[in-house]
Order: structure tokens, then C-alpha cells, then sequence
């Protein structure tokens, strides 16, 4: 996993609430055995007609909006706990996801993989939207050791909430295996005492 | 102090805490498949490290794999190559696969509890969302992405944060015609998909005790849907008598003293929750989802609501139905009956009892995927195979099927399917498919008549 370091990025805003995984990645780009490349199947069905042709209106095909943060409608994430969706994401350029709520299995997804979910309130998304709807050039900064989302041009800085040891991970670019696999010696002592195990085994 | 089911399931599972962040949880069983496993297997190669412990793991394939000749090699070349992995994978690192053709290969969800690996007070995840189902037996189970299955492949742990807590009881006798599946639709059509977001949720009161354990996954499994991490029911007798005999399940002394720890798996009466909401199953009437998440129910006399969101809106013009609409009575080209949701053998004999002697609509296509080779060798045994075919039903080979068509179980652009499975997002059966979430005894009834019915008024 690769550190993650401040970003000032374009946002591409994505109103849609309850975006699911399904749409993120469509299971039937599920079929590959490696991680990359999902990127280009990003929104797949929002992306493309059936034809493959590219739907022209949709937000990651036109030149209005690019960037690396991804705003969206709440519930992010929701549905499948497929991985593919954070690596889909990821593999296009995103770094940061902005919504006010994020499904669960999704979070934790994104967060081993570098990919920061950033949680704001209701009102505050709403607000966001309005304003990179009407200055696609305005710039976003995310600022993880702060732990602040400033809109520049406006001057507005709110702070959002990690938990302090996944933080740590993402800045150092670590994923929680390096703890783990330090803990061999703990897990046999526990194995010792389980009751699944007495059962079992 | 007191403590909830799930409580005492954590604490004799967490092997330490780390200040101000998450816990050490070990997992008991760890359920891979094809889909969300090679890149994890592919991560301990680049690691230069092993399995921790394949007894702990149970390997099949269902997600990616064709539902007919499944004893010849895989047709799409892409699926094939995933399946292929599976197996060098499986084969690699020394676990025992479940694959196609082997007696006890289907849907994760469902052959675990069917083969007794799946058993009450222990902790079990897999790379997949409604992991949630296994809860049904008093576990603390969930879904986890592949980065995780990497760490529980290597170190039989997980980090994570403890959970909130929700009870949800459920009392009362369901009328006829209402099903499991009936009641958590309804529960979650009034919670909405975000009523549970994060945390796991114990079913309780005198609804659920009546349920089988069938039933009972059939609730856990769907917990996902409005948001839950998982979902989880105290065991009790019936979990016991399920659990009895089973393949994996203990036996001898070892049975006992399981027992007898089973016996304290329960919330202790002064423990308290997050939240609490309570339901009566008297008010269930038969469902069906109108919309394209699994919380835009109504019951089968209702209209479809009227609210002005814009995903709302969205979501009825993708479904082509308008507010006001009555699904009663629209036509249907597409039934399926499958998924971990309701592919269990008591789904089938309710499909088989509902369509004996009758014929599926000409136009319908109705498809029946079981979750098992168990499942479907028992339906033959019992001659249940025989009934849905003189109904016109196809009956198919085990594996998640057109639950979210990975394979070439497609529902077409634009047509209706009601469906047994638990989600209804936009292109989910297949791009531009249309999907109504229902029980089996409803989609059984759609198959014969056509039609989205009121499938009361066909009982006696
Ligand atoms: S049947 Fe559907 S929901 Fe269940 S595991 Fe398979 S794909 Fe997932």
C-alpha cells in the first residue's frame, strides 16, 4: 500500500445516493484474479451504453470535472462486500471519497487500500455539491494528519474523524497485516484456551 | 455484568485490544470462494507467507461458476481461469476444495450450516457480504474484503472495532401464505437500507423461536440490507436439533460438552442495546420490492409510495413503474428461485407443494437454482425435481446463478424478474434487468400465473 500524502485535488461530484458496489464494479468484471485494471470498468453501466459506446453526460466522461476526490450521495459503498470496488476506484486516479455516510464492509475496503473515505455531515455535502456544481475548477485539499477538508477558495475547513490506528496505517502505508503477523506467539496461547478448538479438534 | 449474545460471542473471542483502536478478533471458520479470494492468495505469495491454519477454512466455488454441465470444463474462458486458480490455489497452500461436481459444492452460505461447520458461539467469516446468514445459529458472523481474507488466510485474526449493538423483536404468529422472508423484507422496508448501518442486530421474540433454522437464516442472511454488519439469533433447541448429526458437527462427548456451552449463548435479561425497535408478524402480509434497493417494499395490496427524492424518481423510471402503481396483476417474465437467500431445501418443497399439478405461464421463464448438491440431490430424492418439471420449471445445478449473474444466468434488459435472492440493485440479475424481491411461495405463484399475485388467494 502506498502512503497517503495531502491532497489538493478537482472534485468530480456524484449526487447519487445509496450507490451500491454492484455499480461501482458490475459482478460481471469480477471474472480477473489480479487487482488491477478495474479502473476502466469503473460505473460500467453508468459509463457505457450497452454497445459499448461511452454515455456522454455521464460525469467521468465529459471535461467538466476530473480530479482525485470523488463526492457522492450517502451510503456509499452499500451492498457487496466486493473488494473491486475500492481497487476500481483506486485504479482510476481516486484517493479520497467524500460522502456523508459510508457502508461499512466498503470502509474498510478503501481504507486497506489507500483509498481515504471522508465522512461529512448531511448539510455540508449538499453544500459541497452546490459549489463544485458551480466552480468545477474549485480545488479541495484533504489533509490527513490534520485530519481537515478545506475547500480553498471558499476558506471553509472542517475536520473529519479516523480511528488513530488507521491513520497511522495510511500514513505509514502499512495495512493491518504488519500488526498481525507480529502476533503468532499471542494467537497460539489463545488456541490453547478456545472452546472452538477443544470442540472441534 | 451483564452481557448480550453477542457480547459474550466477542469477549471469548478477542485475544487483545489495542488502545484507542480496534481488537484482535481470532476467527473459528473462514468460507472462501473464487471471486474474493486469488488476490488474497496471490498477496501471501508476494508476501512469502503461508496459511495459518487450513483446518480453520472452508473452500468451494459458487459465485462465478455455470449452473448446467457442470461436469464438463467451463465454457467462458475468464470464469474457467478463476475456477482454475481456486484450485492451484487450494492446492498450493493444502486446503480441501469443495469444487464442481464434489457432494458438498454450493453457495458458501448454504453448505456450511448443511455440512454442520457452521455452529453456534463461534466467530466465521468469508470474502462476501451475506455472511451475515450464518448469524442464524448464535455467531458473530460477517462479510470482509479480500485484504482481509488475506489476514485471516495468514494469521487467522482480524482487526476490528467493536460493534454497535441492535435488538430487534419480533412477536406474534404469521398468517398464512407469509413467509421468513416476508417478515424481514417488511422489517426492513421500515427500518430503510441505512435502519442497522454498522451494527449487528439480534433477532429475537416469539416469532423467531417459531422459525426453522431454514427461516431463520433466511432473516440473518437479509440483516445486511439495512446496513447491518451481521445479524444473529440466540440458539436454542432447534439449533440444536439442526446441528445434531451433521458432518462437522461434534459428536459423542464432545456434543455434550458443546451443548452445554451452547445453553449459556444467549442476552443475558438486564443486558441493553443501542437500539431496540419491536414488531408484531400479525401485520406482515405477503411483500414485494417495487424499487432498486431491498428496502423499497410494500406489501402486495399496497401502492407504491410518493416521495420526491430524485433517486426515488430514478429508481421508479428504471423500473418503469410510477408512484400510485399496484404491483398486483403486472406481468412477469422471469421467476427465479435461488440464492442464499432461498435455495434451501424447505424453499424448494414450498415451490414444489405450490406448483403440483399446475403449469407455469407460457411466457414465464421460470428457473430454479438450488444452493447445494445436497439441496438438490435431497429435491430428487423427495421427487420434487419431477413436480417442477411437468410445472415447466428448470431446475439447475448449485451455484449463485442469476442471484447476481456473474455467469450466463442473465435476465434481459428491461424485463420483470421476481426473485427469491436479497437485492434488487439496478443491473444486478444482469445489465437493465428488473428485479422484485419476493418469497418463494410468492415467485412460484408469479411463475404459474404470469403475473405479481396475492398468492393467499390461491391457498386453502
Ligand atoms: S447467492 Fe447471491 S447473495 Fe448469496 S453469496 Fe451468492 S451472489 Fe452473494
Amino acid at each position: 500500500m502506498e502512503k497517503f500524502e495531502t491532497i489538493i485535488s478537482n472534485v468530480v461530484p456524484l449526487p447519487a445516493e445509496n450507490i451500491d458496489t454492484d455499480q461501482i464494479i458490475p459482478a460481471r468484471f469480477l471474472k480477473a484474479t489480479t487487482k488491477e485494471g478495474f479502473g476502466q470498468n469503473l460505473f460500467a453501466d453508468w459509463r457505457y451504453h450497452e454497445d459499448g459506446s461511452v454515455v456522454t453526460d455521464f460525469v467521468l466522461n465529459g471535461d467538466r470535472y476530473s480530479g482525485k476526490i470523488l463526492l457522492a450521495g450517502k451510503n456509499f459503498g452499500c451492498g457487496s462486500s466486493r473488494e473491486h470496488a475500492a481497487w476500481a476506484l483506486y485504479d482510476h486516479g481516486f484517493r479520497v471519497v467524500i460522502s456523508s455516510y459510508f457502508a461499512d464492509i466498503f470502509r474498510s475496503n478503501a481504507l486497506n487500500n489507500g483509498l481515504l473515505p471522508v465522512r461529512v455531515s448531511e448539510a455540508f455535502l449538499k453544500q459541497m455539491f452546490r459549489w463544485v456544481e458551480a466552480f468545477p475548477s474549485a480545488k479541495v485539499k484533504v489533509d490527513l494528519h490534520e485530519q481537515t477538508l478545506e475547500l480553498l477558495d471558499l476558506g471553509v475547513k472542517k475536520s473529519f474523524e479516523i480511528p488513530p490506528f488507521k491513520k497511522a496505517c495510511l500514513l505509514n502505508g502499512q495495512d493491518d497485516m504488519h500488526f498481525l503477523l507480529n502476533l503468532k506467539e499471542e494467537v497460539i496461547e489463545y488456541e490453547k484456551t478456545s472452546k472452538y478448538m477443544q470442540l472441534i479438534n | 455484568m451483564s452481557r448480550t449474545l453477542f457480547d459474550k460471542i466477542w469477549d471469548a473471542h478477542v485475544i487483545r485490544t489495542i488502545e484507542d483502536g480496534p481488537s484482535v478478533l481470532y476467527i473459528d471458520k473462514h468460507l472462501v470462494h473464487e471471486v474474493t479470494s486469488p488476490q488474497a492468495f496471490a498477496g501471501l505469495e508476494k508476501r512469502g507467507i503461508g496459511v495459518a491454519r487450513v483446518k480453520n477454512i472452508m473452500a468451494t466455488v459458487d459465485h462465478n461458476v455455470p449452473t448446467i454441465n457442470q461436469h464438463l470444463p467451463i465454457k467462458d474462458l475468464i470464469s474457467r481461469k478463476q475456477v482454475e486458480t481456486m484450485e492451484t490455489n487450494c492446492k498450493k497452500f493444502g486446503i480441501e476444495l469443495y469444487g464442481l461436481g464434489h457432494l458438498y459444492q454450493g453457495i458458501v452460505h448454504v453448505i456450511a450450516p448443511e455440512l454442520g461447520i457452521t455452529l453456534p458461539g463461534m466467530t466465521l467469516v468469508c470474502g462476501d457480504s451475506h455472511t451475515s446468514t450464518h448469524g442464524a445459529f448464535g455467531t458473530i458472523s460477517f462479510g470482509i474484503g479480500t485484504s482481509e481474507v488475506e489476514q485471516v488466510l495468514a494469521t487467522q485474526c482480524l482487526l476490528q472495532e467493536k460493534p454497535k449493538q441492535i435488538k430487534i423483536e419480533i412477536n406474534g404468529k404469521t398468517s398464512n401464505g407469509v413467509s421468513a422472508k416476508d417478515v424481514i423484507l417488511y422489517v426492513i422496508s421500515e427500518l430503510g437500507t441505512g435502519g442497522a448501518t454498522g451494527a449487528f442486530v439480534e433477532f429475537c421474540g416469539s416469532t423467531i423461536r417459531q422459525m426453522s433454522m431454514e427461516e431463520r437464516m433466511t432473516v440473518c442472511n437479509m440483516s445486511i440490507e439495512m446496513g447491518a454488519r451481521g445479524g444473529l439469533i440466540a440458539p436454542d433447541e432447534i439449533t440444536f436439533a439442526y446441528c445434531r448429526n451433521k458432518p462437522f458437527a461434534p459428536k459423542g462427548k464432545k456434543w455434550h460438552a458443546a451443548l452445554e456451552y451452547w445453553k449459556t449463548l444467549f442476552t443475558d435479561a438486564d443486558a441493553t442495546f443501542d437500539k431496540n425497535f419491536s414488531f408484531n408478524a400479525e401485520a406482515v402480509a405477503p411483500m414485494i420490492t417495487y424499487g432498486t434497493n431491498p428496502g423499497m417494499g410494500i406489501n402486495i395490496n399496497e401502492r407504491i409510495p410518493n416521495h420526491n427524492e430524485t433517486s426515488f424518481e430514478r429508481s421508479l423510471e428504471y423500473m418503469n413503474f410510477s408512484k400510485g402503481d399496484k404491483l398486483k396483476g403486472k406481468k412477469v417474465n422471469w421467476v427465479f428461485i435461488g440464492s442464499c437467500t432461498n435455495s434451501r431445501i424447505e424453499d424448494l418443497r414450498i415451490v414444489a407443494d405450490f406448483v403440483k399439478g399446475k403449469k407455469k405461464a407460457e411466457w414465464v421463464n421460470a428457473l430454479i437454482v438450488p444452493g447445494s448438491r445436497g439441496v438438490l440431490m435431497q429435491a430428487q430424492a423427495e421427487g420434487i425435481d419431477q413436480i417442477l418439471l411437468e410445472a415447466g420449471f428448470v431446475l439447475r445445478e448449485p451455484g449463485c446463478s442469476a442471484c447476481l449473474a456473474m455467469n450466463d444466468d442473465k435476465i434481459p434488459a428491461g424485463d420483470y424478474c421476481v426473485s427469491t435472492s436479497n437485492r434488487n440493485f439496478e443491473g444486478r440479475q444482469g445489465p437493465g434487468a428488473r428485479t422484485l424481491l419476493a418469497s418463494p411461495l410468492m415467485a412460484a405463484a408469479a411463475a404459474v400465473y404470469g403475473e405479481i399475485t396475492d398468492v393467499r388467494e390461491f391457498l386453502n
